[in-house]
């Protein structure tokens, strides 16, 4: 606890304007997209902040809010022996901007963040999807996605290649069933 | 009697041997079916294990190819995405004649754990044509070597010379919706 309580009078002395709050072995910042970077280099580069490490970049939706969607970087400085929590809340159309100038290990975490839940990072050198086909449609962990997706694949003899279609799920001998069980 | 003691008495008795064209295409494709090489998830670890020293699959002529161009047999061992779908019928294509697919495992059946999911193929059966379903998640070595005698039953049932080649045995892909 006395490790969180000076990092805490660290924050206030060289991030004040910042919001800030605690959990009981947690400190987590929120900064808007337009203050993400300036945030992100200071706790990078100030000496005794020292958070060289993103260990991990998770997107999160929350249909009911006005902005659905947070970005959640967690940090970690090895030499300082101290970690913290950065989140970010977006709309749909809002992008926020890439933190791969800060860390290269955002590169992929921003791609997945991307196709998952369809949160736009200004600046990223490749926003492909990264996990799903590229021609993939949706962004399968919002909470209105449908579980079994909305198309499949199958060959098709007639043109000799595997086809995508939409979603169907009829099988032989199988009695019929309920598609995308809640 | 055994199969050598029989051999020796028929060759002693007339200097020849007899056998059916068939049985004897069949004897030499069942004797070293060579399996490309393609491990999907964990599934591919109990095929490791079968390859392995202690259930040694090379006593039955099986060696892992790592080409599809010299392969008789692909074994669809774990979870086919829709990602991977086109790759795996890709490799499929270029196996040459006679080939054969073993589906190992739940996932590979019939979607398994994954059925409802949004990202995975419900059965490699819709991508390509399979021989042999093997059960289990993931199957035990056991189960998957009783499968590959299981194919190898089924090649023996086949009258390649009689029927002309591919013609009989040879099974369709699933034709799940027309």
């Amino acid at each position: 606890m006395e490790k969180l309580d000076h990092l805490e009078q660290l924050l206030t002395d060289r991030l004040p304007h910042v919001e800030r709050h605690r959990l009981s072995d947690a400190i987590i910042l929120r900064v808007t997209p337009d203050t993400l970077l300036e945030t992100m280099l200071r706790l990078r580069d100030d000496a005794d902040l020292d958070f060289k490490q993103m260990i991990d970049l998770a997107g999160v939706h929350y249909p009911g809010r006005d902005k659905p969607f947070e970005v959640v970087y967690q940090l970690l400085s090895v030499r300082k022996n101290h970690r913290l929590r950065v989140k970010v809340a977006v709309d749909e159309q809002t992008p926020v901007p890439s933190v791969i100038s800060v860390w290269w290990s955002a590169d992929w975490f921003e791609r997945e963040a991307y196709e998952m839940f369809g949160i736009l990072f200004a600046g990223h050198p490749d926003l492909r999807r990264l996990l799903t086909e590229y021609d993939f449609e949706g962004f399968p962990l919002r909470k209105d996605f449908p579980l079994s997706g909305l198309s499949e694949v199958r060959y098709d003899p007639a043109q000799k290649r595997v086809i995508r279609q939409p979603l169907q799920m009829v099988h032989p001998n199988r009695e019929p069933y309920q598609v995308n069980p809640a | 009697m055994g199969v050598i003691e029989e051999v020796r008495q028929e060759v002693a008795e007339r200097g020849f041997l007899l056998a059916s064209a068939d049985k004897l295409v069949n004897w030499a494709r069942t004797s070293s079916m060579w399996p490309m090489t393609f491990g999907l998830a964990c599934c591919a670890v109990e095929m490791m294990h079968a390859g392995a020293s202690r259930y040694d699959l090379d006593r039955f002529g099986i060696v892992f190819r790592g080409s599809p161009r010299q392969s008789d047999v692909m074994i669809v061992a774990g979870t086919l995405t829709h990602k991977m779908a086109p790759a795996l019928r890709k490799l499929y294509d270029q196996m040459p004649e006679p080939r054969w697919v073993i589906s190992m495992g739940s996932c590979a059946n019939g979607g398994g754990y994954y059925h409802h999911g949004y990202s995975v193929v419900r059965g490699c059966d819709t991508i390509v044509p399979v021989d042999i379903f093997i059960p289990g998640c993931p199957p035990t070595a056991e189960a998957f070597i009783y499968g590959i005698l299981q194919l190898h039953k089924k090649i023996h049932r086949t009258h390649t010379v009689y029927s002309g080649w591919g013609v009989n045995g040879v099974t369709q892909t699933r034709n799940v919706r027309t």
